[in-house]
């Protein structure tokens, strides 16, 4: 069991060392940091980049790139805020049902472009990642939106408890969501046909066409799975900080990408999981943490997460460059 | 095995008749005539460009042959071809590149079919894994259903690409080039697979340019030449010599080539050169103007010993001296500068930037030759050097400007050549000049190789294929685990005593 996790997972296995050599150094630097209240706004802190990072894990296994999803998430908070309106207030059930449709039709704008007009999916988008935010500051004007429905942006607490020094320590529902939005990826990829033909195209896809795999298919899945999370993201996000803003989430797309690369994603295709996403976020989320708890300027942050991302990319590249290394007598 | 043992023998598996193809107004196929029993191992043998792959594309349904073919499959004549009607007879290709997902599992790569669908089914893991043993044990091969594909040596993802044809119950099996990059030892276990499958009524075709293999597998050889039926032949009888001549339509004297070098000046001398694990204590020479030819199996240490020669390496141990002073190579900028030229066996990824131009190609290791003192390259200087190495080896290009990849392998190994000699080498190394090189252009290489020699430049020309240089060289080195077994001379051995040597 645990000799063919090694096996067939050895980044996230290195990962989860660093992870727990992470962990083990806060709870030993700062008091607060091993506390349910640290653990649990922890959780709630990174679910909605969790949620994107498995919609990125599904491209990136396709083979392909997207960092127009944080724009996406922030064109559709905006959209569904008229067609609650609309609808005349609507509720969660509808909530999920539109922001998750029009997650999926911005998804598809990519993959249309990718899939007919054969363009390389880091250029469709890149420019998508403008148009969309072209268009969303263009007509918004920038504007800040507050007036939101009530059902979005009420708290719901799943889980709380209060601990010994009084303060309570609760999971609100994006961690819910965030649950279920893993499972499915996971379902998705590992346990369906369409999943691992997903695997199958992203690594070989001149292998994928001849065995008779639907490439159109392919894309639109991965982007539409992409687009489904980002529109999911970005409903939970609002109920997270209870205002829609244009331009918040812009930027986004990088921390989420560096996470999921980091977790052992190819970029090239063919290989990521769930678990290294979910391990590429946490060690980027506990480093931020650590240094909140141990009074680092803020200001420093981005320079030590970028220096966790590149010591850790590296250390699992040489490994892999000894895993490599041509054997005794060389090549056969 | 759905396979049906009792299928008549004597209706074939697949017959076309009066197959063309055009391309623009010219002739790919011209009327050719091709058919396979079942349980036959029938070659399909010719230069490239003769039309062997545009057959195999047309029998698969990638492309539609011109009007008034004739096509039967088991008896059953058919009207066109797509890729589905293809598969649904049973009809599966091992392209050379294999097709196959390197990241995913043995047990996925073999039993993919099972996943395939537009719509989402969950996977069965357990129906997937007792499929691809079956195949497996069917074959007689044992790998590890959960190993990633690509842990494994090439040789045992060969046997994945045959598990998968055979799960989609295919009848007939074209294998493009499957022994290209196998050892001998692999190859024969790859080609007792073949017989396995033909024995249980399985018609294969298969394409190679190693003829000693084909005459040795193939029941029957169909042979094509500038898209038209050469004929079909009984494999039984048939000699290389008589089936380059088909292929070629010329006559190629099998002569020993091999002259008294000895008088010689020595350039090259190699005394107790050791590297761990690869090489133990090899001494050679190689005279002014002589072909050293280097052999023995894959994994013998050729390879190795050419890298640290060539400076890419740094051995334990030894020395090596060219023309009396010793060398210590840093790296392969010193070897170059000495004048030590390597030609690598990988030559579509290593020895050549396939997208860039012909002239960018040659130019490349002599940059610094031809720029001005300002730094930048000198274009005059550039084309003039281009021309002469395209004139000198008579390479046939449309362009210098035109990409690498436009060129025929045989061509592509000229280029390789002319980017090593614009060094102006003392010291040229060859490794594998000629795989992947068409029977007739093998000819052209070695008459290079020869001229190259006339003029004083000191060869070693590394081989598997014994009669290449048994043929070219004037004298042949056998290695073997890292170690040199013997010295041949040509001229005073049969080509048979030094396969034996080789080989057995």
């Amino acid at each position: 069991m645990v000799k063919a996790f090694l096996r067939d997972y050895p980044t996230e296995a290195r990962l989860l060392l660093v992870v727990l050599a992470i962990v083990l150094f806060l709870s030993l630097a700062s008091d607060s940091f091993l506390t349910l209240v640290n653990f649990t706004s922890l959780l709630n802190n990174t679910a909605v980049n969790l949620i994107w990072a498995v919609g990125l894990l599904v491209v990136l296994i396709a083979g392909g790139i997207d960092i127009s999803f944080a724009v996406a998430a922030s064109v559709v908070q905006y959209v569904a805020v008229y067609v609650f309106e609309a609808m005349g207030g609507g509720n969660w059930a509808i909530g999920f049902i539109v922001a998750g449709a029009l997650g999926i039709a911005l998804g598809f704008v990519n993959a249309t472009l990718i899939h007919h007009f054969r363009i390389i999916t880091i250029v469709v988008t890149i420019a998508t990642f403008n148009a969309f935010f072209g268009l969303l500051m263009f007509f918004t004007s920038g504007r800040f939106l507050y007036n939101l429905p009530d059902w979005w942006v009420d708290r719901i607490i799943i889980f709380e408890r209060q601990t010994a020094d009084g303060t309570w320590a609760e999971l609100t529902l994006p961690v819910a969501v965030m649950a279920v939005c893993l499972g499915a990826t996971w379902l998705l990829i590992n346990r369906t046909t369409l999943g691992r033909q997903l695997f199958a195209f992203g690594d070989n896809p001149e292998g994928a066409r001849r065995l008779g795999i639907n490439i159109a298919l392919m894309q639109f899945l991965a982007f539409g799975w992409m687009g489904m999370m980002a529109g999911i993201g970005g409903l939970m996000q609002v109920n997270i900080v209870q205002e829609v803003v244009p331009n918040a989430l812009i930027g986004r797309e990088l921390d989420v990408l560096a996470a999921v690369v980091l977790g052992g994603a190819r970029l090239g295709g063919g290989r990521g999981s769930v678990l290294g996403c979910v391990l590429g976020v946490m060690i980027v989320a506990l480093t931020q943490n650590g240094l909140n708890l141990m009074g680092v300027s803020p200001f420093a942050f981005k320079m030590v997460v970028g220096a966790i991302i590149l010591i850790a990319i590296s250390a699992s590249n040489l490994s892999f460059a000894r895993r490599v290394r041509p054997p005794v007598g060389g090549w056969k | 095995m759905p396979l049906d043992k009792t299928a008549q023998r004597d209706v074939p598996a697949i017959s076309l008749r009066h197959v063309s193809k055009l391309f623009g107004g010219v002739h790919a196929l011209d009327d050719v005539s091709f058919e396979v029993l079942p349980g036959e191992v029938h070659c399909l043998a010719g230069e490239n460009g003769c039309g062997k792959s545009t057959l195999i594309k047309i029998i698969t349904g990638v492309y539609t042959p011109e009007a008034g073919v004739e096509m039967a499959f088991a008896g059953q004549s058919v009207t066109s071809v797509t890729p589905n009607v293809a598969r649904q007879n049973g009809i599966a290709v091992i392209w050379q590149d294999l097709a196959l997902f390197p990241e995913m599992s043995v047990a996925e790569n073999i039993a993919f079919e099972t996943l395939l669908g537009n719509l989402p089914r969950l996977v069965s893991y357990r129906r997937l894994r007792a499929r691809s043993a079956a195949i497996l044990e069917m074959l007689g091969e044992d790998i590890d259903l959960d190993a990633r594909l690509n842990t494994l040596p090439i040789a045992q993802r060969q046997i994945v690409a045959i598990a998968r044809a055979l799960i989609s119950d295919a009848k007939l099996i074209f294998m493009d080039e499957p022994t290209a990059s196998l050892t001998q030892s692999e190859t024969d276990s790859l080609l007792g697979v073949v017989r396995k499958l033909a024995a249980r009524g399985v018609a294969v075709v298969f394409v190679s340019h190693r003829l000693a293999e084909v005459l040795d597998i193939a029941d029957r050889v169909t042979v094509l030449r500038d898209g038209k039926l050469v004929g079909i032949f009984e494999a039984e009888g048939m000699t290389q010599s008589r089936l380059t001549e088909l292929m070629t339509g010329k006559t190629f004297g099998a002569e020993v080539a091999a002259r008294d070098m000895t008088g010689a000046p020595a350039v090259l001398e190699v005394e107790g050169l050791s590297r761990h694990g690869e090489f133990e204590d090899v001494s050679l020479t190689v005279r002014e103007g002589e072909v050293v030819g280097l052999t023995g199996l894959i994994g013998a240490g050729r390879s190795e010993l050419g890298h640290a020669l060539f400076g890419m390496t740094r051995p334990d141990a030894g020395t090596i001296r060219l023309s009396g002073r010793e060398l210590h190579l840093r790296s392969n900028r010193d070897a170059v500068a000495e004048g030590i030229a390597y030609v690598s066996e990988d030559r579509l990824a290593l020895g050549l930037v396939q997208p860039q131009a012909i002239a960018d190609n040659i130019v490349l290791p002599i940059l610094p030759r031809i720029s001005r003192r300002t730094g930048l390259i000198s274009p005059t200087e550039k084309a003039g050097r281009v021309e002469h190495w395209l004139r000198e080896l008579s390479i046939k290009i449309g362009q210098p400007s035109d990409p690498v990849s436009t060129l025929s392998g045989g061509n592509q190994q000229r280029v390789v050549l002319a980017k090593w000699l614009a060094t102006n080498p003392r010291v040229l190394i060859l490794d594998s000049p000629t795989v992947g090189v068409d029977v007739g252009a093998r000819a052209g290489i070695f008459r290079i190789i020869r001229d190259l020699a006339e003029k004083g430049l000191a060869i070693l020309m590394i081989s598997d294929e014994v009669p290449e240089v048994y043929f070219n060289a004037d004298r042949v080195l056998h290695m073997a685990g890292g170690r040199i077994r013997g010295e041949y001379d040509p001229r005073k051995v049969t080509l048979k005593e030094l396969e034996a040597a080789v080989y057995g």
